[in-house]
């Protein structure tokens, strides 16, 4: 019964060997598959950005309501707190965009598509990172831009060719430290399922704290987010340093010339907790 | 192009394309309340180990929970080994992963490895940027592939409308377009119906007749198996208790062959050396056998008029039942 449809042949070449796996250009072309996908819903998308979008600006209005009463933060008036809103805004909501969905491995595991990205000749973590990529997280991002850019026009900066030479310096550590931050916080979730929200707490939570001057909450808390989760570097530190104003907290100078080291350390260690995440992989029963 | 012979176009290198040696995985499974749970460890695999050659098809099987999965998951890297070695097609899975898997295809029955939101030529366009295949090549092999598994009418439909049987074809061609050595299938046919089925075997050992590729399936279908499968292996509590050739299973198992004879006249159950009348219905007698069933047809019709005779052979599916039935201390370790 059921005789396959024809007696058609399968060609006989030698097989090839297959080129050394390149993960790299992956990203875009996964990317650009899924957001194509997306943009078969137009509408859902702009008004999905939009959303994005308003909410941010939501978190600025907050901002200006706390500074219309007190004028002052820690020393901090309203446009350079805007200067560190922008700084925070920008690093997270770029290390979201490309790097936000990893914090759906949990999920990925659960349902067994994880199981499926470990066999494509393609890094998971890019998979994972590509997935359901979609343009509507840029939306967050230009809230924080327009503060950024305003803080930056406004503000008395002593624009010297190292502070020039710097800015993008710091920019790029503090995109590249937020999306060692979401990545460790996957790596998390091989080893606790469910430790989502607790990944959560660091990256959405270490968000909405760097966007103030950090020395408003205290000693200890700027240290643990120097050396612990080292977020002070994505917008307190840049901040002094364009400011070109003393530690408050009195944390020593240089540190603010550390953000891309900070990177690469962070980088390491993300690599390390994500290989090791792997390494433990259970997958599922069924 | 000329009509080469496959095995010519494909010279078996002397190498097992798998090669498994002492293989085990444990789990440390916690159960329980919070606060009281205990710990306990599942050997989902222990001790396995086997070789397969380039170009066999070989049927893993085994009841549910008996490990399959976890092997067939150590063979494709998801999961690191907890003891032995593994090397599929010269690699460590485990750790050289994604170098392994643009050499090998591997189709999960339970889930798609297509893009659900895409339709299913662009899933397989993907896939083609994923594995690096030249255009040309990707145009001709999907081409072949559509017409064998007769893919045409949904090409364009995204993957989350297609049906189980369209989508498992589709998730077929997705692993085989970068042309693999080496397809590892992991219950192909699960909730397929007969045709689909048949068009999934059918362009299988085709595959494996043609293109030289080699074939390693897990499935409780043992019409896979009977249809597809040269060799099996069964593993049972993790553990291999069979490695064989189909034949060989059916005589390591107690279940006798069975003659079913049509008299021309009923007649009083038949009594022959060697086989024992087991049911009477009219002029049919089923007599089992316990020994060389040429004698027993001598005897019987020396004694009898027979209209037909016909040698039942023991279902696989009987064979292996009770090959999974029997305990595991006295099964031991049966090879062939
Ligand atoms: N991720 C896991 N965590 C805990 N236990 C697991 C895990 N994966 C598998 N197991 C256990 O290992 C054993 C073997 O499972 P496996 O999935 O390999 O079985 P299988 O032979 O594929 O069964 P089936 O025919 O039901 O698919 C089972 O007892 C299962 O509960
Ligand atoms: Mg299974």
């Amino acid at each position: 019964m059921a005789e396959p449809s024809t007696a058609r042949t399968l060609t006989t070449e030698p097989r090839r060997t297959p080129p050394a796996p390149r993960s790299v250009g992956a990203y875009p072309l996964l990317a650009w598959t899924w957001m194509r996908a997306m943009a078969q819903y137009p509408v859902s998308l702009l008004l999905l950005t939009f959303g994005q979008a308003a909410s941010t600006g939501l978190e600025l209005t907050a901002l200006f309501f706390v500074f219309g009463h007190a004028h002052q933060l820690a020393g901090f008036g309203i446009n350079e707190a805007l200067l560190i809103y922008g700084l925070a805004g920008v690093a997270f909501c770029l290390a979201d965009f490309f790097m936000g969905s990893v914090e759906r491995l949990g999920e990925h595991v659960r349902k067994g598509s994880f199981d499926t990205m470990l066999v494509r000749p393609v890094s998971p973590l890019v998979q994972l990172a590509t997935d359901e990529f979609s343009p509507r997280r840029l939306g967050k991002v230009v809230p924080a831009v327009a503060a950024l850019c305003y803080a930056l026009a406004v503000l008395d900066i002593d624009w010297t060719p190292a502070r020039i030479l710097m800015l993008p310096v710091l920019i790029v550590s503090s995109i590249v430290i937020c999306c060692c931050v979401w990545t460790l916080g996957a790596s998390i979730q091989f080893f606790i399922a469910d430790a989502r929200e607790v990944a959560n707490s660091v990256t959405y939570g270490g968000q909405a704290m760097t966007e103030y001057p950090l020395a408003i909450y205290g000693r200890s808390v700027v240290r643990t987010a120097t050396f612990v989760v080292p977020l002070a570097f994505a917008s307190w530190q840049p901040a002094l340093f364009l400011l070109d104003r003393p530690d408050p907290t009195g944390l020593p100078e240089w540190l603010r010339y550390a953000a891309p080291g900070v990177a690469l350390l962070m980088s390491l260690a993300a690599t390390l907790a994500w290989r090791t995440g792997l390494r433990h992989y259970r997958s599922t029963g069924s | 192009m000329p009509d080469l012979p496959a095995a010519a176009a494909h010279p078996a290198p002397a190498d097992p394309i798998v090669d498994v040696r002492g293989l085990g995985r444990s789990f440390t499974v916690s159960e329980g309340p919070f606060l009281r749970r205990t710990r306990r460890t599942v050997h989902a695999v222990a001790d396995v180990g086997f070789t397969v050659p380039r170009g066999a098809i070989v049927g893993y099987l085994g009841p549910n929970g008996a490990g399959k999965s976890t092997t067939m998951k150590m063979l494709t890297g998801i999961l690191s080994p907890s003891s032995g070695t593994v090397r599929v097609a010269g690699l460590e899975p485990a750790r050289q992963r994604t170098r392994l898997a643009a050499r090998i295809g591997v189709v999960f029955g339970q889930r798609t490895t297509l893009w659900w939101d895409l339709p299913l030529r662009d899933s397989l366009a993907l896939t083609r940027h994923l594995y690096h295949v030249p255009a040309t090549d990707h145009a001709r092999r999907l081409a072949e592939l559509t017409e064998l598994l007769e893919l045409g009418p949904f090409l364009r439909t995204p993957v989350r409308q297609l049906s189980l049987g369209q989508r498992m074809r589709g998730d077929l061609t997705a692993a085989l377009l970068h042309d693999p050595e080496l397809l590892v299938l992991d219950e192909p046919t699960i909730g397929l119906d007969v045709v689909s089925k048949s068009t999934i075997r059918e362009f299988l050992l085709k595959l494996n007749a043609e293109r030289g590729t080699t074939i390693l399936l897990t499935t409780h279908d043992l019409g896979d198996v009977e249809r597809l499968c040269r060799r099996v292996m069964v593993i049972d509590h993790g553990r291999l208790a069979f490695d064989g050739d189909i034949a060989a299973l059916r005589d390591s198992a107690p279940a006798p062959r069975t003659l079913v004879v049509d008299l021309a006249a009923p007649t009083a159950p038949i009594t022959v050396a060697g086989a024992r009348c087991v049911a009477v219905e009219g002029p049919r007698q089923w007599l089992e056998l316990d020994a060389n069933p040429a004698a027993v047809i001598a005897a019987v019709a020396a004694e009898h008029e027979v209209a037909d005779l016909t040698l039942r052979e023991p279902d696989i599916e009987e064979v292996v039942a009770d090959l999974y039935r029997r305990p595991a201390g006295e099964r031991g370790r049966i090879t062939a």
